[in-house]
Order: C-alpha cells, then sequence, then structure tokens
C-alpha cells in the first residue's frame, strides 16, 4: 500500500471486527452494556448465527430514541433491550411487529400477556447492602423510611435511569396517596441522585453509602464472579418493583422470517440458558432448577409489584413532579 | 474563514436539523428554567473560584525554579483531561464519605464534610478546571519578556510595583479569557454535576437535554435547550471581550531570562499555593492509581484494542483540531473577530444535540456503525476546537504583532509561511493545543451511545461496559489505563511542542 | 523617480498627506516630532499603511493595490527585524526566497552577503546569540542581497552606539552606492541626518512637506521644527 499510516490506521480501527460470518445482513439494536464480552451480546451473535445462516450486526446505543430518529428507515430488523417503562411509547410509534411468541411457559413472577414486546429477562429492584458492614438492614419499606438519616442510601434519577424510574413507580405502588410523605422521610437519608445505575453502584462498592438502588439479582455477580456473599438483597414485605428486558420487531423489517426465528431464538434453551450470567438477571423462560446454583441463594421477595404501561404511564408525570418537589428543594 | 463558518454550520446546522425534525422548538417548564438558572450559577462560581485560584499558583511557578517544577506543571494539567469518570472516583476516594479528608477530621471531632451536593459540584469543577486556569494565567506570566522583568528590577521595582506595572495588566488581559473558559466547559457539565450534586438541584442544562432526549423523546426541547445554551456562550464572549484590556508588552528576543523571585514571606506562600495546589490535584488521582493499578495486568485483551483504537481516533481528532484553530487562529489574528466566536461555539454546543443533528443529517447516507468513528472523530475535533482557540489565538495575534510586517516586506505567503513562521513560532501553543485536544478526544465517551458500533467500542466505552457488567475492580484497572494515555498523549505533544520551541 | 501624488493617509482623526516627488537614487533624511508620522510615511510606501486617496509611483508604476512583500522595496525596523528561531543564514536567504529553497547558487550568494557584512563564520547562529551590532548586519545583509531599489529605515539604528551607528550607516552607503539604491532613513539624530542624507524631508502637521537641503534646513528649522530639534 503506497500510505502505511493509513493501513495502519485503518487496521487499529477495525482490529476488533470479527470475521463477517455468511449470508444476508440480519441487524439487531440493543443498549451499551451488550457488546461487551462479558455482556450477553458475543453470545447472542455466535448463537444465532448457528442457526441462521446470516450475518448478525449488532448496533449498541440508546435502543428507543435511534428508533424512533430512524423511523420506517430503520435498518433494524429486531431490537433487544427495551425496558418495561418504554412500551407504551415504543407502542404509540407503530414502528413494532406482534412477536408471535407463545407466552405461556414464562417463568416470571408476573403474568406477561403483550404481543409485541417479549420479555428474555426478568428482576426487581431493591436496595442492596454490604452484611459485613450494616448489621441490622431495614426489614420493610417503611423501616427504611423510619431509620435514623445517617443510614446512606444511594438511588438514580429517575430521568435518566430506568432503575430511577422503577423506584419512583416502587414508592407510587405501596405508599399511593403518601409517596410525597415517603420521598421526604427518605430524602436525608439520600447521599446522592447519580445519573446511571453504574455510579452509584461504583459508590457502593467503594464504601460510600451502606445501601443501593439495584436488582435482587445483583449479589448473584457478587457470589458467582468474586465468591462473596456479603452482598445482600434487602427484602420488604411491601413488595417490589418488577423490571424486564425485552425484545421485539420491527414492522419495516424486509426479513420477516429471521426476525421470527430470532423471536422463537430468544425463548430457547440455548439464548436463555446464557441469561443468568450474562445479564445478571433471571431468564425470562427458563426452569429454576436450569439456573446456576448459587441464584437459589439469592433472597426473593414475596410480591412483586408491577403497574401495566397505561398505569405506569398515567403515574410517571405527577410521581416525577413529587420526587422534583422533594429533592429540588 | 471557511473553517469558521463550517464550525458555525456543523454547530447551528444540527440544532436545527434536529429543531426541524420535532417539527419546531418546545416551550420549557418551570424545571427547566431552574436547570438554566442552576447551570449559570454554578458555572459562575466554578469560573471565578478557577481563575482567582490560579493567580497564586501560576505566580509561584513562573517565579521559582525548583527540581521537576516542568514535570509539576505538566502532572497539574492533567485534572482538566481526565475523564469524568476516572475524576468522579478519585474525588470521592479523598472528599467522600470514607475518604482521606473524613478520616483525617474524624478524629478531631470534626466533620464529615459532604461532597454532595451543590459543594461536590462546584469542588469537581474546580478540580477539573484549575488545570485550565493555571495554564492560561502561567503562559500569560511566561508571555511577559523577561526584558520587562529585567527592566523592572533595574527600576527597583519591589515585588508590588511588578504587580502593579506588569503582572495586572497582564492579569487584566489573560484572567477574562480564562475565566470565561472555565465558565463555559461548566455550562454544558453533565455527568460531574449528576454524579455529585446530590440529585435535581443540580440538573444542568446538558442533563435536560440528555432527559429531554432520552425520556422525554422531546427533541423540540432539546433544541430550545441547545439554542439557550448557544445564546449563552455568545453573550458569556460578548462580556469577556469587554472585559479584556490588551496588554500590549510586544516582543522579546527568545533569551531564556528567569523571573525575578522575591525572597521572605512571598517564598514560604508560593510554596505553600505550589504544595497546596499539587495536593488538591494529584491525590485524588494517585487514589484512582493505587486503586486500579494492581488490576491492570489482569484486564481482558478487549480493553487493550479498545485502547489502540481510541489512541488512533484521538491522534486523527488532534490532527483535525489543530488544522482548523490554527487557520481560525490566523483568521481572527488578522482581525476578523466574528471567527472567533464561531471557534468557541462548539464549547457549549450539546455533544448530544450536535451527534444527533449529525446522524439525522447523515443516516441516508451511511448506517449508524459506519458512522461511529468518523462522527465521533469529528465531534471530539470540533468539541476540543475551542480550548485550542483559547491557546492559539493569544499566540498567533503577538505572532502577527511581532513579525507580520517583517514577513508581509519579504513577501513570504502561503505554504511557506506556514513552514518557516508560523509553525517554528507556534510550536509551543500548537503542541499544548494538540495535547489537550488528543487527551480530550480519548476520555470522551460523547456521542458514542449514539452512534456506538458494538464491535469497535473506544476506551471510555469500554469502562463504562465494565461498570455495567458490575466488573468495579476491571474497570477501576481500565480508568487507569484511560488516565495514563490520556496523559501520555498530552504529555508528548507539550513536550513535542516546547522541545521545537527551544530549538 | 519615486512619485508620491497627492497621496493620503487617514487612520481615525489621524492624518497624513505627502504630494512631491523623489530622483531614484537619492539619499533622504525623514525628520519630525514624535507622532508626527514619520513611520505611516514609511508604512505608505511599504504597503502597510493604505491610502485613502491619491497614490505613490515607483518608475512611472503605480504601486497601490500591490502587496508589501511585491513591492521594489526593503524595509528596516528599529527591531524584530530578525526571525529569532531561523539562523543567521535563513534569515539573510529569505531575501532571496520567502520560501527558502534556495538554489548552491543562492546559497553562494548568501554566504557572499554575510562575509560583506563581516559574519561568514556566525552563518549558524541564531540572532539571540549575536550582540546588537551584528544583529544589524545581518539585517544589512538581507537588504544588499533582495537588491531591491527602495530601502526604507524606520530608525533601524537608533539602538545602537555612536561607533556602530557610523560603522552601520559607512556600510549603508557603501550597499546604497552600489545598487544605486533610493534611501529614506527615518531618524531622530540631527548628525545623522548631515551625515547620511543630502536631502531631508519634513513631516509635520499632517504634512510630509517635499525634500529640502538638509545643511540648510538644520542651520535655519522652521518654526515648528526648530522646538523639536532644541
Amino acid at each position: 500500500m503506497r500510505y502505511p499510516a493509513l493501513a495502519l490506521l485503518t487496521g487499529a480501527l477495525t482490529a476488533a471486527t470479527p470475521v463477517l460470518a455468511a449470508g444476508p445482513e440480519f441487524t439487531v439494536y440493543a443498549p451499551d452494556y451488550f457488546a461487551s464480552e462479558w455482556g450477553p451480546g458475543p453470545k447472542i451473535e455466535a448463537g444465532f448465527e448457528k442457526i441462521c445462516g446470516c450475518d448478525l450486526v449488532l448496533v449498541t446505543g440508546d435502543v428507543l430514541p435511534r428508533i424512533l430518529l430512524e423511523g420506517d428507515r430503520t435498518k433494524a430488523d429486531v431490537v433487544i433491550g427495551l425496558n418495561t417503562d418504554v412500551t407504551l411509547r415504543a407502542r404509540e410509534s407503530g414502528l413494532f411487529a406482534p412477536h408471535g411468541q407463545d407466552l405461556s411457559g414464562l417463568t416470571m413472577p408476573v403474568t406477561w400477556t403483550d404481543d409485541t414486546f417479549l420479555p428474555f429477562n426478568w428482576s426487581e429492584i431493591a436496595f442492596i447492602y454490604d452484611a459485613n458492614r450494616l448489621k441490622n438492614p431495614p426489614a420493610t419499606f417503611q423501616d427504611l423510611l423510619d431509620a435514623p438519616d445517617d443510614l446512606k442510601i444511594l438511588i438514580q434519577d429517575p430521568r435518566s435511569s430506568v432503575s430511577g424510574l422503577a423506584m419512583l413507580l416502587w414508592v407510587k405502588s405501596v405508599y399511593g396517596d403518601k409517596a410525597l410523605e415517603a420521598w421526604q422521610k427518605l430524602r436525608p437519608k439520600v447521599l446522592t441522585v447519580t445519573p446511571g445505575w453504574s455510579e452509584s453502584y461504583g459508590m457502593f462498592t467503594d464504601g460510600e453509602a451502606d445501601m443501593v438502588l439495584s436488582f435482587t439479582t445483583s449479589p448473584a455477580y457478587h457470589i458467582g464472579a468474586e465468591q462473596d456473599t456479603s452482598k445482600r438483597a434487602a427484602i420488604f414485605p411491601e413488595g417490589h418493583y418488577f423490571m424486564a428486558e425485552l425484545a421485539a420487531r420491527l414492522k419495516s423489517s424486509d426479513q420477516p422470517e429471521l426476525a421470527e426465528k430470532f423471536m422463537e431464538y430468544v425463548l430457547s434453551p440455548d439464548f436463555q440458558g446464557m441469561i443468568a450470567e450474562a445479564n445478571w438477571s433471571y431468564p425470562s423462560k427458563l426452569a429454576r432448577d436450569q439456573l446456576p446454583a448459587y441464584f437459589a441463594a439469592l433472597d426473593r421477595p414475596e410480591r412483586t409489584i408491577f403497574l401495566s404501561e397505561t398505569e405506569a404511564e398515567a403515574l410517571r408525570k405527577p410521581a416525577l413532579e413529587e420526587w422534583l418537589s422533594v429533592f429540588a428543594q | 474563514m471557511i473553517a469558521g463558518a463550517a464550525v458555525i454550520v456543523l454547530v447551528i446546522g444540527t440544532l436545527a436539523v434536529v429543531a426541524a425534525t420535532a417539527g419546531g422548538l418546545s416551550a420549557l417548564g418551570p424545571w427547566d428554567w431552574r436547570a438554566v438558572r442552576f447551570t449559570l450559577w454554578q458555572a459562575a462560581l466554578s469560573a471565578t473560584l478557577s481563575a482567582l485560584l490560579a493567580v497564586p499558583v501560576a505566580r509561584a511557578l513562573a517565579r521559582r525554579r525548583f527540581a521537576g517544577r516542568g514535570l509539576l506543571i505538566t502532572l497539574l494539567g492533567a485534572p482538566f483531561i481526565l475523564p469524568v469518570i476516572v475524576a468522579i472516583m478519585g474525588l470521592i476516594a479523598v472528599f467522600g464519605r470514607n475518604g482521606l479528608v473524613n478520616a483525617a477530621l474524624a478524629p478531631l471531632g470534626l466533620g464529615p464534610v459532604s461532597i454532595y451536593g451543590w459543594q461536590g459540584v462546584i469542588l469537581a469543577h474546580v478540580f477539573f478546571n484549575l488545570p485550565l486556569a493555571v495554564r492560561m494565567v502561567l503562559h500569560g506570566w511566561q508571555a511577559i519578556p523577561a526584558e520587562r522583568f529585567r527592566l523592572a528590577q533595574s527600576l527597583g521595582f519591589t515585588p508590588a510595583d511588578t504587580a502593579r506595572h506588569l503582572e495586572r495588566p497582564m492579569l487584566r488581559e489573560v484572567l477574562p479569557g480564562a475565566w470565561l473558559a472555565v465558565f463555559l466547559v461548566c455550562l454544558t457539565s453533565f455527568a460531574v454535576a449528576l454524579a455529585l450534586g446530590g440529585g435535581p438541584r443540580a440538573t444542568t442544562i446538558e442533563l435536560a437535554i440528555y432527559q429531554a432526549f432520552r425520556f422525554d423523546f422531546d427533541m423540540g426541547k432539546a433544541a430550545t435547550l441547545g439554542l439557550i445554551q448557544v445564546g449563552l456562550c455568545l453573550v458569556a464572549l460578548l462580556l469577556s471581550r469587554r472585559a479584556t484590556v490588551t496588554a500590549g508588552f510586544g516582543a522579546g528576543l527568545d533569551r531564556d531570562l528567569p523571573l525575578p523571585a522575591p525572597p521572605g514571606w512571598r517564598r514560604g506562600a508560593d510554596t505553600a499555593a505550589i504544595l497546596l495546589a499539587a495536593a488538591f490535584l494529584l491525590v485524588p488521582m494517585s487514589f484512582v492509581i493505587l486503586q486500579g493499578a494492581p488490576r491492570i495486568p489482569a484486564l481482558p485483551d478487549a480493553v487493550w484494542s479498545a485502547a489502540a483504537r481510541s489512541v488512533v481516533m484521538a491522534l486523527i481528532s488532534a490532527a483535525l483540531t489543530l488544522t482548523l484553530a490554527l487557520a481560525l487562529a490566523l483568521s481572527v489574528a488578522e482581525g476578523r473577530s466574528w471567527v472567533e466566536a464561531a471557534g468557541m461555539l462548539p464549547i457549549v454546543a450539546s455533544p448530544l444535540v450536535l451527534g444527533t443533528g449529525l446522524f439525522l443529517l447523515l443516516r441516508n447516507v451511511a448506517s449508524a456503525p459506519q458512522m461511529a468513528l468518523p462522527v465521533t472523530v469529528i465531534i471530539n475535533a470540533v468539541m476540543a476546537l475551542p480550548f485550542a482557540l483559547r491557546i492559539l489565538i493569544p499566540a498567533a495575534r503577538t505572532l502577527r504583532a511581532d513579525y507580520g510586517r517583517l514577513a508581509d516586506s519579504l513577501g513570504m505567503r502561503g505554504m511557506a509561511r506556514l513552514r518557516l513562521l508560523t509553525l517554528p513560532r507556534l510550536s509551543g501553543p500548537l503542541g499544548f493545543a494538540g495535547g489537550l485536544s488528543a487527551a480530550l478526544a480519548m476520555g470522551d465517551l460523547g456521542v458514542i451511545t449514539l452512534f456506538a458500533d458494538s464491535r469497535n467500542p473506544t476506551l471510555p466505552l469500554q469502562l463504562y461496559q465494565l461498570m455495567n457488567s458490575y466488573r468495579m475492580a476491571d474497570a477501576a484497572a481500565c480508568a487507569v489505563v484511560l488516565m495514563a494515555i490520556s496523559f501520555a498523549l498530552f504529555w508528548i505533544f507539550d513536550k513535542g511542542g516546547r522541545l521545537h520551541a527551544a530549538l | 523617480m519615486l512619485r508620491f501624488d497627492r497621496a493620503e493617509t487617514r487612520l481615525g482623526d489621524f492624518a497624513l498627506s505627502a504630494d512631491f516627488s523623489v530622483a531614484a537614487g537619492a539619499r533622504l533624511a525623514v525628520i519630525g516630532p514624535s507622532g508626527s508620522g514619520k513611520s505611516t510615511l514609511l508604512g505608505m510606501i511599504a504597503g502597510f499603511v493604505p491610502l485613502s486617496a491619491g497614490r505613490i509611483e515607483w518608475e512611472g508604476r503605480d504601486l497601490t493595490g500591490t502587496p508589501p512583500g511585491a513591492r521594489p522595496v526593503s524595509i528596516l525596523f528599529q527591531d524584530q527585524n530578525l526571525f529569532p528561531h531561523l539562523t543567521v543564514a535563513q534569515n539573510v536567504g529569505l531575501g532571496l526566497r520567502p520560501d527558502l529553497r534556495l538554489s548552491p547558487d543562492q546559497r553562494q550568494a548568501v554566504v557572499e552577503a554575510l562575509r560583506q557584512v563581516g559574519l561568514q563564520d556566525l552563518a549558524n547562529r541564531r540572532p539571540a546569540q549575536l550582540s546588537g551590532g551584528q544583529q544589524s548586519r545581518v539585517a544589512l545583509a538581507r537588504v544588499a542581497l533582495r537588491a531591491q531599489p527602495i530601502l526604507l529605515l524606520d530608525e533601524a539604528f537608533a539602538a545602537l552606539g555612536p561607533a556602530l551607528k557610523t560603522e552601520m550607516l559607512a556600510l549603508l552607503r557603501r550597499i546604497a552606492d552600489r545598487d544605486g539604491t533610493t534611501v529614506l532613513m527615518v531618524t531622530h539624530d540631527p548628525d545623522d541626518a548631515r551625515a547620511f542624507a543630502p536631502e531631508t524631508v519634513v513631516v509635520m502637521d499632517g504634512v510630509a512637506h517635499p525634500p529640502m537641503p538638509t545643511g540648510a534646513l538644520l542651520d535655519h528649522p522652521p518654526e515648528g521644527l526648530r522646538a523639536y530639534l532644541g
């Protein structure tokens, strides 16, 4: 090549590009975390390419904003990794097609009947604590509200984080008209509100706070990857708010057969079997005994709270105003 | 001039495209206005603190000579180029509930002090921007020809006289620019505000834009907020232009004369200023290194290929920034002052609006993964432009004032002038600006979420992926790698420029 | 012939006009009170100061609109005549080619020019390593090499001591005689004017007056000039 520097540059930019699989391109939009070698992305790519005779192209980023920007000209055939809190907005866009899957065998604590958005994993939000540091964690949500103010917790902003938004709906579901008072009692215990989950979780592992808003399945990572059993989820009898991640087909896809096949693949044992350790959450369709053994050690809430998308949407704005009025003081 | 127009088109054009796609601008709610007010307030406070604190530190560095001074000056520049997430890790290690400061205060029965809240935002902003202000003020000191100080000495000036006749006029010229630069950086602050702000009290405009995109899907609101940011930029720029008074020291020959170093209590004060600044800026970074370094050997290969990719992108980005900045700075020096405003625009252009606008513009031309790396490079280059300009414009003006007529009379034009006059005379500031651009591009997550290409993540994206996979220890190690590379890039450029200038 | 044809410039409330001719090869001193516009007059010829009216011609050719580097003019300032980052030889070489891509012949010419000012051994030094007199000689070597028909000196030797200044003026005269150069020299020193310039242009009250014999002028200066000369 005439320009060795250019060759070097091109090489460096594309070094990590895997050898392309044969067949037509099949485009999947997914959130950022899918792409890392520890996330589910590479496994999905390898697994699906084995059965589809296609070249799966994983495009990561902000899934729904991007789809809404692109409209029916999007190159995506399917999306994966949408959250339960955006289904209404996504549905109203009219860009998505029915998934066509049988939902009877799902292993989730809530009944799922949505014919457009197909869940592939789930968990509930919960406060995680370190049992070595916090000997007497609050036993109920009310205990948490009544705890002394030097118990410090970390939460996420409902305007920029899905777990933060779930917390908003959680408090609203548990306390209803008393939600404002609940937030007012919680306020002095909140060390800080972070934009995303990862920032507050990082602060928690650094020992900055006693509890962090995360997921009932978070301790699984520490047990499975670090053999650390000290991280526990505080389970409240008031119930815990449910969150699932979803896959969906695009109407505009010109490869509907492949898209259908992908939806099937999402519920297949191959896909479901890797979710527990790739997502550190519960797979949506996998018997308990097929999970890694240590998942059995996770504390489970007795009650799982879940609002329909219309209920959630109706609550979102007023709940956010309430939250802002407390936290903007 | 063309470069200036291109920047305007890019900034305003993307804003217009976003607004057009939304079908117009949306009105703002009370929370949005609150964000605007908070943004202005914290930016003004952060800028004032950074600029004021920079003066004693820069003066101490300018007039004292000690072993390791050059290294210290370079090191003190480091926080500015630290990726936000890395810096926050370090600040929490020092000022957090479990941090060094509270550990030291507890036995004295004091504290705890809290880093969370507006004070945390200001602390972090000063941490990030004090280095920028110090460097700008230090440049100002060094730009006073040594001959003037010699003259002052021969006239028997006391340090107070020197301050009045030489240093204060210089500060009058340099400080408004430094203040403005910090103010503008803080205007667009995003992650800092949310991680340490303690909640929506500390919402900034950029965060409101992010929320408008991500959660409200309200591009009209994003465009309105973006427009407000640009408007604030122009107002700030105008104000600072009013406040700037050219000191007019004229040129000196390139002799390396040390500045007078007054003895007595001033020596103690200078030492204290240097030590305090070094501790404030360097201890948090040391903590990041201590936490992360042991894990580095265990980092997966993906981190290293991401690092290589980020380095290449940062280099291309820096080359682009320097080309643009040099063209703009020379044009400004020739008296086209609107070009300066154009070049400063990107500092408050929301990267999110910029990215989304480009995405909308290019969506029919190329697919998102194809666009990811080039668009990231372009946006990083444009976002670094204002800093490069701040450094290059005064240098270009001085160059023109000192040697413009001589070069004109000799008929030096075009490439010959660039090669024989501009590049060698500006190599110092060019190296500094290049290092800054490369390092900023290296640490920027920026538009990557809109344009991410999963097969080719950049190093900051990789860091977030690690955090999102619970791998906090690996993330800490990755942060050290990111910091080391950013720093190395900056150092190589800066050193290269200064070596060349010293020839 | 250098002709000022009702040439006029305005910079804010400052104005300067000139309407006279200077014969080719003439040596002129330019004197006048501080701030009267001596440097402005030189700037008009060199092309740094745009004319607001009239024109300046050299040998019948209108110079208006010609960029400074393309005018038949060399100019020396009080300081900043040399680029500090270039060597002595490079600074001189710029007089031949502004891009310094010199042919072997041109390199030889640079060496020769430096030899004539006695600096052949310092060709690779930088200006900061030279004395003030040596720096002036480097600048003169470049003037000699450029061999432009007009040479403008804007207090070029004002900073030098009397002995050095005499030496420079002698060197200047040698170069100007060889090439038949037209020289305009701004100076504050009446002795320099007497020693070097048979004729003198007085710049005063917004007007550059036509050249007059230097001796007579300095012996019987007009009112405003008398105050300045003291």
